[in-house]
């Protein structure tokens, strides 16, 4: 539950965005963002929410340990479960509540 | 540890970057022997930092005298006993709870939620606050959003109240704790043998690096704030060894791609807004002064320990723990899941007796997992 998880915004409704990890697009909460956002940024999303817009010089650095976890880790890694844990924290796009 | 077997061990570990890390390496043994003592224990207090500890090894490499300890960095065996059992009794009584997945299967005094929702409980598993507003705004039925975790998910509470959307079906019932009064806690231990900390990146992200520089000074304990890859764990604690040697009783930012000085205020903002500092018990630990985050009173029709009657907690309340399970111990440095006569025997992850063999970030679950200080050869498995 603390480790947040980097994603790009794809497109910006509101307070909602939605934005692609790694080839999934699911929504993201905009209300605790410390910066405006718009597509293209990068944001690390916890629990479904953007909690912080991070900075463009700092993102490739930011991106290679989930690279390296989603790519390397099988499922009885429990960090790599943790991290998509969060990205199922972040709404499906379209999905109808439940 | 001599050079090349250091060397030996960088090799055999998943680093992304094998000479960085071997020279990282290096210069914390050569600090570490520069401070001369033969014992020297800093504590991390994040589950995640953990994981990533065990995981890559990172403790084959560090010195003999240095002891990396995690401490109450993981939000489910923190949640006391007694918030579990009003959770437990909420279900019980017909609401429906959500909460996150790993407080399902916490021991309450005398049963978990997983129990309960065995005997016929409607128990929700979330990985957001956002999915329990769903699940409330679909039903007429009272849902009760179980809120367990830090700093980084309180905001995402605070944020649906603030955001006007809760239906009147749902209450929130509290159970979010603020980290720093507890490394104060730990650090303040007539006997700690904690001398620096490594604060949790993505927790700072939210409240900013200053934010401990009281803790640091009062305690004469530096904190340094650490990433989650391996070199920047390893880097961090190179500070923070460096900042024991010079005695520097400071705070040292060595995650600066995430945490800023003064964090996220927009988050901020909204936490303090919902939620004020009550004491109240870390499970196994102690009564931590200002370590729960609470519903502020003009949220008291939110709360569900109001809705339902539900009495506070106090000091008096007999932290209850299971017998002889070190959990307590273990989070505030004094014991490691090795010393405990329940682990991997009575307690194991498919059957757990305290809270730390729970959760994905319980120190006992980790090292049940990786193996808690490797020899070289567990480091390549």
């Amino acid at each position: 539950m603390c480790l947040g998880v980097p994603g790009r915004i794809v497109s910006v409704e509101g307070l909602v965005a939605t934005v692609d990890f790694w080839g999934v697009q699911r929504q993201v909460r905009l209300e605790l963002v410390d910066e405006p956002v718009q597509p293209g940024d990068y944001i690390l999303n916890h629990v479904g929410f953007a909690i912080r817009r991070i900075p463009e010089e700092d993102i490739e650095g930011t991106l290679e340990l989930y690279e390296q976890l989603l790519k390397a880790s099988g499922e009885d890694d429990l960090m790599a479960a943790d991290v998509r844990g969060e990205l199922d924290a972040a709404r499906e796009q379209g999905r109808e509540p439940r | 540890m001599s050079r090349a077997d250091l060397g030996a061990a960088v090799a055999q570990l998943k680093f992304r970057n094998p000479a960085k890390a071997a020279a990282l390496a290096r210069a914390i043994d050569r600090t570490v022997q520069e401070i001369g003592r033969e014992s020297i224990a800093v504590m991390h207090v994040c589950g995640s930092h953990e994981q990533a500890i065990a995981k890559f090894g990172l403790r084959s490499v560090l010195p003999k005298a240095l002891d990396v300890i995690m401490g109450p960095g993981c939000p489910v065996c923190i949640t006391d006993m007694p918030e579990v059992d009003a959770a437990v009794a909420l279900a019980e009584r017909g609401a429906q709870v959500a909460t996150y997945g790993d407080m399902l299967r916490v021991p309450g005094t005398r049963s978990s939620l997983a129990d309960a929702q065995a005997a016929g409980a409607t128990v929700h598993v979330v990985y957001s606050v956002a999915q329990a507003l769903e699940i409330a705004a679909a039903t007429t039925a009272e849902v009760v959003f179980f809120a367990t975790g830090f700093e980084t998910t309180a905001v995402a509470t605070a944020a649906v109240v603030l955001a006007g959307e809760v239906p009147p079906n749902f209450s929130i019932l509290s159970a979010h704790k603020y980290v720093p009064p507890a490394m104060s806690l730990v650090a303040a231990l007539p006997d700690t043998r904690i001398e620096g900390f490594l604060a949790a990146g993505h927790a700072a992200v939210i409240t900013g690096w200053k934010l401990f520089e009281p803790l640091a000074r009062e305690h004469r304990a530096p904190v340094v704030i650490a990433g989650f890859e391996p070199l920047d764990i390893l880097a961090a604690v190179l500070k923070l060894v460096e900042l024991i040697r010079d005695g520097r009783h400071e705070v040292a930012n060595m995650y600066p791609r995430c945490v800023t000085a003064e964090g996220n205020r927009v988050a901020q903002g909204q936490l303090w807004r919902v939620f004020e500092l009550r004491g109240g018990h870390w499970r196994g630990i102690a009564w931590v002064p200002d370590g729960n985050l609470a519903l502020r009173p003009e949220w008291s029709h939110l709360d569900a320990r109001v809705r339902f009657g539900l009495r506070a907690p106090t000091p008096s309340d007999r932290p209850a723990v299971a017998t002889d399970c070190l959990c307590g111990e273990i989070m505030i440095g004094r014991a490691t899941p090795a010393d405990c006569r329940h682990f991997g025997t009575t307690c194991v992850p498919e059957s757990p007796v305290g809270a730390c063999m729970v959760s994905s970030e319980g120190t006992c679950r980790i090292w049940y997992q990786y193996g808690g200080r490797p020899d070289l050869a567990g480091a390549t498995a």
